[in-house]
């Protein structure tokens, strides 16, 4: 049995103040590049899973929504790669 | 009555709130984060710092800490907390409290005194002061915007849950008072019974004259002066 790779993406939600992609964006326009009309910023995590099936899938959704991402303030998706 | 201090790997303000309560003239013990023991305390004090050295986000680590899962249960029966700066983190992602601290809008480190005013004096914590009482105490943090949705923050204000708010040294509630863009200028609030609450300033760090102000002293009285009234606490 293969270890299963997934990535997860944590997004702050619509609304969210995120300072430092406003702080990006202005960064971006310093360096004469106009075309950019907002950043938001993120993090993702990469995780490899010992166990299969969906049992095992629902546990990282836990995973996901109790520590990776806070969901008053953020999304997540989750993306599995075999 | 007796303070619990609980110490996470990172904990900065652990001994300054324990020597806060010895200058209150109260019991205090400290509380390690790897027991599930509250060693009988009235109140858990959950200390500033750096819990788990931040990662992921502040406060996000050490609520899943053994310590935690009694202060929760100690909370939910009626039990008196006090978070203070990553305390108040570490409440609001345990869900003990509501809302999220987002970084600094500036980005930057804030670390002086700031001014404090106090919205609701009818709390456990805010007894011992006047109504609107400017209290000055210092703020030291990179994560302390207070952010909420707005119906959730017309919630807090008509629940009377916003304790304390930034302000000027006059009192006046404005911009130039509020050191991170907290939204409301929201410096501390409450749960809704009334015995769990979160504060971005250190009243630890200001209860003698010598630290510069003593203002923080007041929110361990009035915690004194409730118990005192006969304020009991149900313990499951």
């Amino acid at each position: 049995m293969s270890n299963k790779k997934a990535t997860v993406f944590v997004r702050l939600k619509d609304g969210v103040l995120d300072p430092q992609g406003i702080t990006i964006q202005k960064a971006i326009l310093n360096m004469g590049y106009d075309q950019v009309a907002s950043v938001r910023s993120g993090r993702f995590f990469e995780l490899e899973i010992k166990t299969e099936g969906e049992q095992g899938d629902k546990k990282i959704e836990e995973i996901c929504s109790k520590l990776l991402s806070n969901p008053v303030i953020e999304n997540y998706t989750l993306e599995y790669e075999k | 009555m007796k303070f619990g201090v609980v110490t996470f790997p990172g904990s900065n303000c652990d001994y300054d709130a324990y020597t806060a309560i010895k200058v209150l003239g109260e019991e205090v013990e400290f509380l390690w984060h790897k027991s599930s023991d509250l060693l009988n305390s009235d109140v858990i004090i959950l200390p500033g710092g750096f819990s788990y050295g931040d990662y992921l986000r502040s406060g996000a680590i050490a609520r899943f800490s053994p310590i935690m899962k009694s202060v929760k249960e100690f909370a939910q029966s009626g039990g008196l907390v006090i978070g203070i700066c990553n305390g108040f983190q570490v409440l609001l992602e345990s869900g003990l409290l509501p809302g999220a601290l987002l970084r600094n809008a500036h980005l930057r480190f804030a670390g002086k005194y700031i001014y404090i005013k106090v919205e609701n004096n009818s709390t456990i914590f805010t007894s011992a002061c006047q109504p609107g009482e400017v209290l000055k105490i210092p703020i030291a943090h990179m994560d302390g915007n207070y952010y909420n949705f707005d119906g959730e923050i017309e919630d807090l204000k008509k629940q009377s849950q916003v304790i304390f708010r930034y302000c000027d040294k006059d009192g006046n509630i404005n911009a130039a008072g509020n050191p991170n863009g907290s939204i409301y200028n929201i410096a501390g609030i409450s749960n809704k019974e009334g015995n769990v609450i979160g504060m971005m300033p250190h009243p630890e760090r200001a209860v003698e004259d010598i630290l510069g102000s003593s203002d923080g002293l007041k929110i361990f009285k009035s915690i004194a002066k409730s118990f005192s009234k006969g304020l009991v606490i149900e313990r499951a």
